[in-house]
């Protein structure tokens, strides 16, 4: 069975939703297989929505644009609406619940919300939420071993930005082991 | 082997262009290929090269003709306004028989159109890319990879023949990062001598002239003439192109670029429904590659163009199946990408059509 992962991940430009795919794109990259990143690149990106198709693969990768992805990462309520319905069968949504008021209840798709943005203020790295919610979508899907997340981890954040690094590791910790909160 | 590491098209081009020993890049900022420029202007300093934003795309095509002239690896990159802009500076370089790498990172078009991915200047590169009788070596990537491996290759060939060479990719192939492997740096002093570049030489040697202006017909017929036996030996040994399951298959598909990347997932999906699909993916877009799609004829029943534009490519399609075959085109324009289920559904048609029995 393939283990394709097609993930869309959205939000206000300024939260991280392209560092957050980087991430995932790398873990992918560490375990040596096919993994593609396309950021939006449009108008919308402006003042508005930005958002970024992430594909991990074991065949090569066609499109890189995600149209019917099987995991979902909405960073804010604008970004759920134009993406909810998108979602495949079989897939997931993980939702920032801070900021994403109407968390949906959509057959054959699990539904995870977690108040990201909410937990990273309160564990004092307010920028974080991106990579808290790349946490918990790892704890939902395993997209990749557990070593290579944290190596991808290590990639993306440069070498002299330690602090940062040790910040990013804790928030894909409290990440990945947040509780979801319950289906409204 | 080096380690793979995740980089944008537009970033990984430009690494690989340094490595391929240029140290002369000419460019001027238009989305969706500033990433190229911006990586150059924090690189070339670094090595010892020379970064310029140009005031005009116009003066980068000519900053290039100049850096060309005196024998450098040089460079310049911009998306399709941009290119339109550099067409004159390009037909003097093609005039003078300088080579020379240019970038195209497609939007869509015409005019300033948008600045979604497209494949709409297909036309422009492989027939009219300025006035006069003149062919460039144009390469269609379709990975990040071939980004960085494709630049090494056209400025290889621009020196080789002393033509310019073009990299026609497009947004998606630009912004998007995937893993890639870079190339080992050359030495630009290590690159075969330009004898014929005009360098300081202190009267030691007869004057090298770098010039597309000749007044007298015949010396100037003369010089066309020779240019054509040299894009007869491009023709013959530069041609690229990849085939994939095209043996056994029915319907061909050609598509260059990102949507050969759609066109092959297609492929994919077609012979898991029973449709016996295959693809022709054209690497060099001119030379185009006649043999490899030639070859596919005796077998095929009929080819689909698969492109970002209005249908562009199929033209050499059918030159080169030239009415043996049904040809057909599916694409979208503007900016608009195709799916897989479009061109898929596409193939299923056809299959209908021109195979008798519609698959599984």
């Amino acid at each position: 069975m393939s283990r394709s992962l097609d993930i869309v991940l959205a939000g206000f430009g300024g939260q991280g939703v392209l560092f957050a795919g980087k991430l995932i794109a790398y873990a992918g990259l560490v375990e040596g297989r096919e993994v593609s990143w396309l950021p939006s690149y449009g108008p919308e990106m402006r003042g508005g929505t930005a958002n970024c198709s992430v594909c991990l693969s074991d065949d090569p990768i066609g499109s890189p644009l995600v149209l019917a992805p099987n995991a979902l990462v909405a960073m804010n309520q604008p970004s759920l609406d134009k993406f909810e319905g998108s979602v495949v069968e079989g897939g997931v949504v993980v939702a920032d619940s801070t900021l994403v008021k109407r968390i949906p209840v959509i057959p054959g798709v699990r539904v995870r919300a977690v108040p990201a943005t909410a937990m990273a203020e309160e564990a004092g790295f307010k920028k974080l939420a991106n990579i808290i919610l790349a946490g918990a979508l790892y704890a939902e899907t395993s997209f990749c071993g557990e070593e290579a997340l944290w190596k991808a981890m290590e990639a993306c954040v440069p070498a002299r930005k330690a602090e940062m690094l040790e910040l990013n590791k804790r928030a894909l910790a409290l990440g990945m082991r947040a509780e979801a909160e319950p289906a409204a | 082997m080096a380690e793979k590491v995740l980089m944008k098209g537009n970033e990984a081009l430009a690494e690989s262009a340094i490595r391929a020993g240029c140290r002369f890049f000419f460019g001027y900022p238009i989305t969706p290929q500033t990433e190229l420029a911006a990586y150059m202007s924090k690189r070339m300093p670094k090595v010892g090269g020379t970064y310029l934003q140009a005031e005009s795309e116009i003066a980068a095509i000519n900053m290039v003709y100049g850096a060309a002239a005196a024998g450098a690896r040089a460079m310049t990159s911009s998306s399709s306004p941009g290119i339109s802009l550099k067409g004159e500076g390009i037909s003097y370089m093609a005039g003078a028989d300088l080579p020379g790498v240019i970038i195209n990172v497609q939007r869509g078009g015409p005019g300033l159109g948008g600045i979604q991915p497209s494949q709409s200047d297909y036309w422009q590169a492989t027939r009219a890319l300025g006035h006069g009788d003149f062919h460039v070596v144009v390469y269609a990537p379709s990975t990040v990879q071939e980004m960085a491996d494709f630049v090494r290759e056209a400025f290889e060939v621009a020196d080789r023949y002393r033509t310019p060479a073009m990299i026609l990719a497009d947004g998606m192939l630009g912004q998007m990062m995937e893993p890639v492997e870079l190339p080992e740096p050359l030495d630009p002093a290590d690159l075969p001598a330009k004898p014929w570049a005009t360098t300081g030489h202190a009267d030691a040697r007869p004057h090298n002239v770098a010039n597309s202006l000749y007044l007298t017909a015949e010396a100037l017929e003369r010089l066309n003439v020779e240019r054509f036996e040299r894009y007869a030996r491009i023709e013959r040994d530069e041609q690229r192109a990849e085939a994939f399951l095209v043996d056994d298959a029915d319907i061909v598909l050609v598509a260059f670029g990102a949507s050969a990347r759609i066109a092959r997932s297609a492929v994919v999906a077609a012979r898991d429904a029973g449709v016996l699909a295959g693809l022709v993916r054209p690497v060099t877009l001119w030379p185009f590659p006649k043999d490899v799609l030639e070859a596919t004829v005796p077998a095929s029943k009929a080819y689909l163009s698969v492109e970002m534009n209005m249908g562009q490519m199929v033209d050499d399609v059918r030159l080169v199946v030239n009415g043996r075959r049904p040809v057909e085109f599916f694409g979208h324009a503007g900016g608009v990408v195709p799916t897989p289920a479009e061109v898929l559904a596409k193939i299923v048609d056809m299959n209908g059509r021109f195979v008798g029995k519609g698959g599984e």
